[in-house]
Formats: structure tokens, sequence, C-alpha cells
């Protein structure tokens, strides 16, 4: 086997027989379980009363500020990544260029922190 | 291409793969039974109660007693891909983690990127469950829960990024051996950089939604979250993936901070014991640490918890990298792997 398969295919089976293992479990109860459908069975769960209205309403727009905050911070990782591991042949030059590049998404992050955007009141 | 060649180079490789596969699933699900059973239990002893004793000898059967009912319960059918995603991502994280030296189902280049990838994919799961669900509590408890854990998932990139600078590769059995210095059990990570194991410690449990960062469960508010739609074997996928998930995250913690398979010292009586047998004690270690914060700290309030992430761990963590680097680079320590 080549190496790229030698490292990989071990992934792929242990994953295929994971979701096997997981669709087993799904398609039981459809298998053995006991049935007695009823309209307050099925219905969504709510304390007392019928839906008003459909479930999926507005919400807080800072849980979509948190996931553009997280692209940035996340990318900023994926850059630390790959530089990390060379660390020890890059030298001080390596070590002042990323610094270079964290100090300037340290002013973005400062700038967000005063602007507000990471308060939760 | 004779039989013989197709046999030694494909076939026979293969049935060990899947039978490696199988093993470790078989004994990673009854740890996880176990591991269910003794979160119980440790939470019981902290309130003085005894907890689940019925089923077995000290309850010790009451995982699979559960088991059973949940198949035997109608399932009510409502979106299956979520509890499939978060049970097969889960379990599929154990592919790269290292038991043992050599002991694992893929060696992978990039194993710490896998299991980082794999995390942040969970989040999935939880927002297909909430949207899915068209209850309201599932859908604020996706959304929360959604933003909770890429909140700390910054954080935790960042204190794996500390690990890497001083390990210098991405393989989680090279960053093992990196630890096995003459210090011992001083020479492992956590000492190092112990500010970094705090951040990931406490990044770990909100990152898998464990008290106190269980807001998106909190059942006062929020019945029982994204899950409060799912039944039967779909609900017990769910928590089969947050309990796999809390034990990768140990396994994890034991493998950058805590020596993986390493004996605490490399002389005699330590070194007797397998190496499994040691990963599998600090393993256990750190989830006696999860379920004892389960046990003894409150709820976080949510603006707690999301000004916790990125005000404090978010900026600490950054700066650890400056500090780490820069003690690496100017004291001549960085590894030229």
């Amino acid at each position: 086997m080549s190496e790229l398969l030698q490292d990989y295919l071990p992934l792929v089976i242990f994953i295929a027989i994971a979701m096997g293992l997981g669709l087993a479990l799904l398609v039981a109860p459809f298998l053995v379980a006991y049935k007695s459908p009823d309209p307050e069975k099925l219905s969504a769960y709510e304390c007392g009363f019928n839906a008003f209205d459909d479930a999926r309403m507005k919400f807080d727009v800072r849980f979509y500020l948190v996931a553009i905050l997280f692209i940035i911070f996340d990318l900023e990782v994926a850059f630390l990544f790959p530089w990390a591991i060379v660390y020890g042949h890059l030298g001080v030059y390596g070590f002042w260029s990323m610094m270079v590049f964290l100090g300037v998404l340290t002013i973005g992050f400062i700038y967000e922190w005063k602007k507000g955007a990471l308060e939760w009141d | 291409m004779t039989f013989a060649e197709l046999w030694t180079g494909y076939l026979w490789p293969l049935i060990v793969i899947v039978a490696e596969s199988l093993l470790l699933l078989v004994l990673l699900l009854v740890s996880i039974a176990y591991v269910l059973l003794a979160d119980r239990k440790i939470w019981a002893a902290v309130q003085m109660r005894r907890g689940p004793n019925v089923v077995g000898p000290f309850g010790l059967l009451q995982s699979f007693a559960d088991l059973l009912k949940f198949v035997l319960k109608a399932n009510k059918g409502v979106f299956l891909l979520a509890p499939l995603v978060t049970c097969t991502l889960a379990l599929g994280a154990w592919a790269v983690i290292p038991v043992n030296a050599g002991w694992m189902i893929a060696d992978i280049n990039v194993g710490v990127l896998y299991i980082f990838a794999i995390s942040s994919l969970m989040v999935y799961g939880i927002i297909m469950a909430g949207w899915a669900s068209n209850s309201k509590y599932a859908f604020l408890s996706a959304v929360r829960s959604a933003a909770q854990m890429v909140s700390y998932e910054v954080s935790i990139g960042f204190v794996i990024i500390c690990v890497l600078l001083c390990a210098g590769s991405l393989k989680l059995s090279v960053i093992v051996a990196a630890q096995d210095t003459r210090f011992g059990m001083f020479g492992w990570y956590w000492l190092p950089l112990l500010p970094m194991f705090v951040v990931f410690y406490v990044s770990a449990l909100a990152e898998t939604n464990r008290p106190p960062f269980d807001l998106v469960e909190a059942e006062s508010e929020l019945v029982a979250g994204f899950m409060v739609e799912y039944g039967s074997s779909p609900y017990m996928m769910f928590m089969l993936g947050e309990y796999v998930a809390i034990a990768t995250m140990c396994a994890m913690g034991t493998i950058l901070f805590l020596g993986g398979w390493l004996p605490p010292f490399q002389v005699a009586p330590f070194t007797w014991v397998p190496g499994v047998i040691w990963f599998v004690l600090k393993a256990l270690f750190m989830f006696f640490l999860f379920a004892m914060a389960k046990a003894v700290v409150p709820r976080y309030r949510y603006d707690q918890l999301m000004r916790l992430g990125w005000k404090v761990f978010l900026p600490l963590s950054l700066a650890m990298v400056v500090i780490v680097a820069a003690v690496l680079q100017f004291g001549g320590l960085a590894p030229k792997g």
C-alpha cells in the first residue's frame, strides 16, 4: 500500500465502522420498540399550551457577531499551526514576523473590545 | 498481481485495521458506560447520596440497562441525521488517539489538526438538532451552544499552539515523546505550561457543555436543551456523543499536558506498569476533575461565560503564545525536529 493510503485508510475505515454502529442504534428502535403514536406525544414540547408560531424565530445579532469573531481568530490559529511546527528552524526573523502579524490582530481585538462587541448585558 | 501479493499487500492489512477498529470501539463504548456510571456515582457521593445501586452489584450494569430501555422506547422520528453526525464525529476522533507507544488506529502526521477539526464539526450536530426540532427551547439552546463552543475553541486553539511550539510536531505520538525528559512528571507540559493547562481544562468543560458551563441544557430555563425533542436511541446517541467527546478531551489533556503513556518517573517500579495503564489512569484523573467540577461549582450565567471566554482566556492564551515563543527563541530551547 502507498504511504498515503497506509496513513489515512485506517481513519476512513474507523469512521465508517463508527457510522455503521450509529446507524444500527438509530434503526433499532424502529424495529423492536412498541409504538403507540399520539398527537400529544408527537407535537413539539411546550409548557402547557400549543405552540403559537414557528419556533425558528429571530435571534440576537450578537450570536452572529460571535461567529464572525470566531472566524477571524480561528484563521489566526490556522496560520499559527505551520509556524509553530517549523519554529525551531525559523530563528529570530520568524519570531518577529509572527509578532507583527499577531500585533495587527491584537489592535483589531482591542478595537472590537472598545466598541463593545464583546459585551453581553 | 497474484493472490499472495493481494493478500499480504491489501487484504491482511485491511482485516487488521477492521479488527483494531472494532476492538477500540468496543473498549471505548464499554469504558464510556462506566465513565457515565462513575460520573453519576461521584456526583451522588459529593451530595451524600448513593447514586445508581440497583441494577447489578453497586449499580455496575446501570448503563447497559439504560441502553436497553432507550432502544425499546418508541422513536419520535425528528431529524435523525443530527444524532448520527454527533455520535460518528465523537467516535471518529478516537482513531488518532495513541493510548500507548504505537497503539493507535491511524498515526497520521496531522493528528492534532484532525482532532481540532472534528471537535469544530461537532457544532453541526447541535445546530441541526436545534433547527430540525421546531421547538423554541431546542432552537435557543442550539444557538447558545454554537456560540459557546466556538468561543472556547479559539482559546483551545491557542493552548494547542503553545504545546506545538514546545513539541515541534502535529503528531500526537511525537508530542508525548517530547515530554519524555529526565525530570519525569515535572517535565510534562502541565508544569512548564501551567496557565495553559488551566485554560485547557476550563475550555474543555465549556467545549463539551459540561457543568458549570451547561447553559445549553439548563433545566430551569431550556428543559433539556437542543435534545428536548429527541427520545429513544437518538437521544442516547447525543448523550453518547457528549460523553465520548468528554473522554476525547480527557485523552487530549493527557497527551498534551500529562505525558500520555509515560510513567511518572523512568525508574524501576513505575516502568514495570504498561504504558496503556498510565494513559488510562491519567485520563481517568482528568475525568475525575470534570466530575468534581460538575458537583461543586454552580452554573455560570451566559454573559459571564462569554466574558470569561473572550475577555480573559483569549487575551491570556494569546499572551502565552507570545511568551512561550519568546522564551523558546531567546532561551535557545526551540525544537529543531
